[in-house]
């Protein structure tokens, strides 16, 4: 029985890094507490107003992102080389 | 200024230009340093003021070249009968979020070994395809006397598409339909109902035998391989990314569907945002429309700033403004005038549309900033 489970989580994982791979989707980095900090006091914000993306979304899962985490999203921009944007994972 | 002083503050390809153009042209000293303060000060001419209202901005720049679009919806693509939904209609389509596009469509690309080879192009489009029992049979009656369905098969079809009648059978027993006895008889099944049978749920089985999936990958309702300069790329209609992205040979970097809610949900939030701007250039570069990415930047992170694909319009973005006014001036104005009542709902009167209707200055561009003067420091 855990034999057969296992082949099944693998290509599991395999998907999700095809998700992460894809031309439209930017590269995703999980901020750290303290670099968090920096940002809402670089931005005079409160985390609430950061834009949000979903605890269910497919990125959140396949990075195993908690509520209050801030991801750091550097996409490449239409019209500089990178931008950076951030959010904040939410419920619901 | 100095390059190295100027490199926090300009974009990062205008930088490197300048690098570049310093390099090219030689230049040191002062006028390096006078090129530099040049281009800083242009970038700084160049961005938008704070307070500016750029939503307005960006709905006139849509706005303008969508009066010359076409009002035709259909479009064929090459030579099948594939139509997928082009010009205002589209835009609409996905500027309101609709949940089900109208004409769903993907673009399947390969991996490098077998993209070039037209065989193995056709005979994964052959796989692909969605093959409903109704595909692969000349008629299917009730027969009343026996109380029975009969599936007459088309046996070349069959042949064509490689399905046995045992596959058939196999699918009928491990489908949603339950409690059924299937009969082979030559290229006929008849498909009987275990137990007491009613008349009506004979009609009910024959239209879910109609509808029962055989083989391929569901919602994919036709393919077309396409040649692409060198490689080709398979055009379908009906889309079902999840799945194809499971299969090994499949380009799982480009391929794609036109479907923004789809997307959401199996690629996530960000890449709806890239697919809305993708999606709706596409519409006007189609008809030789001209229109700056930066509007429609804009346009797609206000649809998915809260993590979920919003419409524009009643149901989305507008509907969901914090202000009671602003919300009742959209539309249906009683419906929100009487539940802001209901709800004894505030309105802080921080918007624009709810500063025009009380007749005040409307915060934005300079109205947006209030001085107060210190009055010790007069003297």
């Amino acid at each position: 029985m855990a034999e057969e489970k296992k082949p099944e989580k693998t290509e599991k994982s395999k998907l999700n890094e095809q998700i992460l791979e894809h031309s439209y989707n930017p590269k995703f980095e999980i901020l750290k507490p303290e670099e968090v900090k920096a940002l809402l006091e670089r931005f005079n914000a409160k985390i609430i107003q950061l834009p949000k993306i979903n605890i269910n979304d497919p990125i959140c899962k396949l990075m195993s992102a908690k509520v209050n985490d801030v991801f750091k999203i550097t996409r490449k921009s239409y019209t500089s080389e990178d931008s950076v944007f951030y959010r904040v994972v939410v419920d619901g | 200024m100095k390059l190295e002083e100027v490199q926090q503050l300009l974009p990062v390809n205008i930088y490197n230009n300048l690098k570049h153009k310093i390099k090219e042209y030689k230049l040191s000293g002062k006028k390096e340093e006078t090129a530099i303060d040049e281009v800083v000060k242009a970038y700084k001419k160049a961005q938008i003021c704070p307070a500016e209202s750029i939503g307005i901005i960006a709905a006139q720049s849509i706005g303008e070249p969508g009066t010359q679009m076409t009002l035709n919806t259909k479009h064929f693509a090459g030579v099948s009968e594939m139509n997928v939904t082009v010009g205002l209609p589209r835009i609409i389509e996905i500027f309101g979020a609709r949940k089900a596009s109208s004409t769903p469509s993907m673009k399947i690309y390969l991996k490098s070994p077998h993209n070039k080879s037209e065989k193995f192009v056709r005979q994964l489009s052959a796989n692909i395809l969605e093959i409903l029992l109704k595909d692969i049979s000349k008629e299917i009656n009730v027969d009343l006397l026996n109380l029975q369905v009969e599936v007459k098969l088309d046996i070349d079809e069959m042949h064509n598409l490689n399905v046995s009648t045992k596959h058939i059978t196999n699918s009928i027993n491990e489908s949603k339909i339950k409690k059924v006895e299937v009969v082979e008889e030559g290229d006929t099944l008849l498909v009987k109902l275990k137990g007491e049978t009613k008349i009506q749920d004979l009609f009910k089985l024959k239209v879910q035998l109609s509808e029962l999936f055989i083989s391929g990958i569901e919602g994919i309702t036709q393919v077309l391989p396409v040649r692409k300069s060198e490689e080709f790329v398979i055009t379908t209609a009906g889309s079902n990314l999840k799945e194809i992205l499971k299969i090994k040979e499949v380009d799982h970097i480009k391929t794609i569907t036109n479907d923004v809610y789809e997307i959401s949900k199996v690629l996530g939030i960000e890449a709806a945002r890239t697919a809305i701007i993708e999606e709706v250039m596409g519409v006007f570069n189609e008809q030789g429309l001209k229109i700056d990415v930066r509007h429609l930047m804009l346009v797609a992170d206000v649809m998915t700033t809260d993590g979920l694909v919003k419409g524009i319009g009643r149901y989305g973005v507008s509907g969901e403004k914090p202000s009671v006014l602003a919300r009742a001036s959209f539309e249906v104005a009683l419906k929100h005038l009487f539940s802001a009542a209901a709800h004894k709902e505030i309105d802080e009167l921080k918007g624009v549309v709810e500063n025009i209707m009380i007749n005040q200055p409307i915060p934005v561009g300079t109205g947006f900033f209030k001085l107060k003067l210190k009055e010790d420091k007069k003297k």
